[in-house]
């Protein structure tokens, strides 16, 4: 029986002063190894919700317990070294080097410099990117795409269990993004870890999630395979969602 | 008249070579002391004013103030609290070079994007990890700059520090005006002129080693 990775419930948060709840009373329970992908337009809650998770925000109510273990009693900075985190404007440090950007973490955990070393040559090769090429330029000499393959190793370092990123092909162009998107897939493939994927991108969610949240104004609408979201969708909005996308199609093959 | 210049001004570094170098060692000395110290008050000021936005306005606009007095007038007031010599003449320069260094920490702290800190935080930094990897070594840049605006006012100010007897270069100056010996003038004013430069353009090359990064491509 697969292990229980996230289970979030009753979860709440309520900005100070915002008149609505930014994430409303959300229940979710993810399996290790699940590609889980959070879809919803800006306001909707799912990056709140993201950061919840690796206690940048604390919730108003609920707990959320990863691998059987309440968040709220593990100290903040040793649980965001265990998880992984990838924004959309990447927040690689200008002033790093590409390798020392990816060694951020396991330096913060003090490993020894052999092993740092042999970490950032895997990860550079697991996202693509030639070792000797790219370890000693800075940030601001790649290529956005390429800025995100580092944000991602970066991330990976200290091979946490669950990875969330929040939108993180947000900024790079559509080829790229389907590059990416491919590389992310083979990625999870390849290492049997969680995943959780915030975007705003329908064709994105359904491509990337082995199930999907969906949600809007801070409630999740449906959760569940893209198979059964397309067959039975829970309410106006998911139906609406889905038709707009078909109609994107049916646009395409108007041009065809 | 000319000539007569460039003899009285060799005739001057043949005779007074020792006391001209002592006076370039006492502005230098001075000067350093003066900017260290406002270094460690200043880079700490602006830190506080971030992290406690309700006391920005206050510091920010205290040493507004006091940059407004002009330096003389800061040394003449200061002589009758401090009497004259070194220490008064330091006050007044470490007031001078407290508004730049202070207002460009503040500036350059203000300047780091949301997603950089969120980002360091993100990767499981503790709050003092996120200062000192991420939001002092961003905020760099521009607080070098402060530190350099601030060298330049105090070499050019610590000429007027002879005037309460804390000797320099401004010695110099000073007994050619009373004198009036345009080649004391002119080995005075170059001076202070030649290590202003002298020091912005180390300061410069300081920053250029250190910043390697904004200086790829």
């Amino acid at each position: 029986m697969t292990q229980k990775a996230i289970e979030i419930s009753n979860v709440t948060k309520k900005f100070k002063q915002a008149e609505y709840n930014a994430v409303d009373n959300v229940n979710l329970t993810i399996d290790e190894g699940e590609f889980i992908t959070i879809l919803g337009s800006s306001g909707s809650g799912k990056t709140t919700l993201l950061k919840i998770i690796n206690k940048l925000y604390e919730p108003n109510e609920g707990t959320i317990k990863l691998f059987g273990e309440d968040i709220a009693h593990v100290d903040s900075v040793q649980l965001r070294r265990s998880i992984g985190y990838v924004i959309q404007q990447i927040g690689l440090f200008p002033h790093m080097t590409i390798a020392e950007n990816v060694a951020t973490a396991p330096k913060l955990l003090k490993w020894n410099k052999k092993a740092i070393h042999e970490r950032v040559d895997d990860l550079l090769n697991l996202v693509g990117l030639n070792p000797s090429d790219f370890k000693d330029r800075y940030p601001s000499e790649l290529s956005g795409g390429q800025q995100q393959r580092i944000g991602l190793a970066r991330a990976l370092a200290v091979d946490p269990k669950i990875m969330l990123m929040d939108e993180p092909l947000g900024a790079v162009d559509a080829i790229t993004r389907l590059h990416l998107q491919d590389e992310l897939l083979r990625i999870h493939g390849g290492l049997q870890k969680t995943f959780l994927l915030v975007t705003h991108d329908i064709n994105e969610a359904f491509k990337l999630g082995n199930r999907i949240v969906i949600m809007n104004e801070g409630k999740v609408c449906q959760f569940d395979t893209p198979k059964n979201i397309v067959a039975n969708p829970a309410d106006e909005f998911v139906s609406s969602l889905i038709e707009s996308s078909r109609n994107q199609g049916k646009f395409w093959e108007g041009l065809g | 008249m000319e000539n007569n210049i460039w003899l009285q001004m060799k005739d001057y570094f043949n005779n007074n070579m020792d006391s001209f170098l002592i006076a370039i060692k006492e502005h230098l000395e001075i000067s350093l002391i003066a900017l260290m110290i406002a270094i460690i008050i200043g880079i700490p000021c602006g830190y506080v004013c971030v992290k406690f936005k309700r006391l920005e306005k206050q510091i920010v606009s205290l040493f507004q103030v006091l940059r407004v007095i002009p330096s003389l007038a800061v040394l003449l007031l200061l002589i009758p609290v401090m009497g004259t010599g070194v220490k008064s003449a330091i006050i007044a320069l470490v007031l001078l070079a407290m508004p730049p260094v202070l207002m460009n920490t503040v500036v350059g702290l203000k300047e780091v994007p949301d997603f950089m800190v969120e980002s360091a935080y993100g990767i499981g930094m503790t709050e003092k990890q996120v200062l000192w990897k991420v939001q002092f070594p961003l905020a760099m840049p521009l607080i070098f700059t402060g530190i350099k605006t601030a060298m330049i006012e105090i070499i050019a100010s610590a000429t007027l520090a002879a005037k309460i007897g804390a000797g320099g270069l401004g010695g110099i100056i000073f007994t050619g005006l009373g004198l009036n010996r345009t080649d004391l003038l002119l080995i005075g004013g170059i001076t202070v002129g030649l290590l202003t430069i002298a020091t912005s353009l180390l300061l410069e090359l300081i920053n250029r080693t250190m910043m390697k990064y904004k200086y790829v491509r």
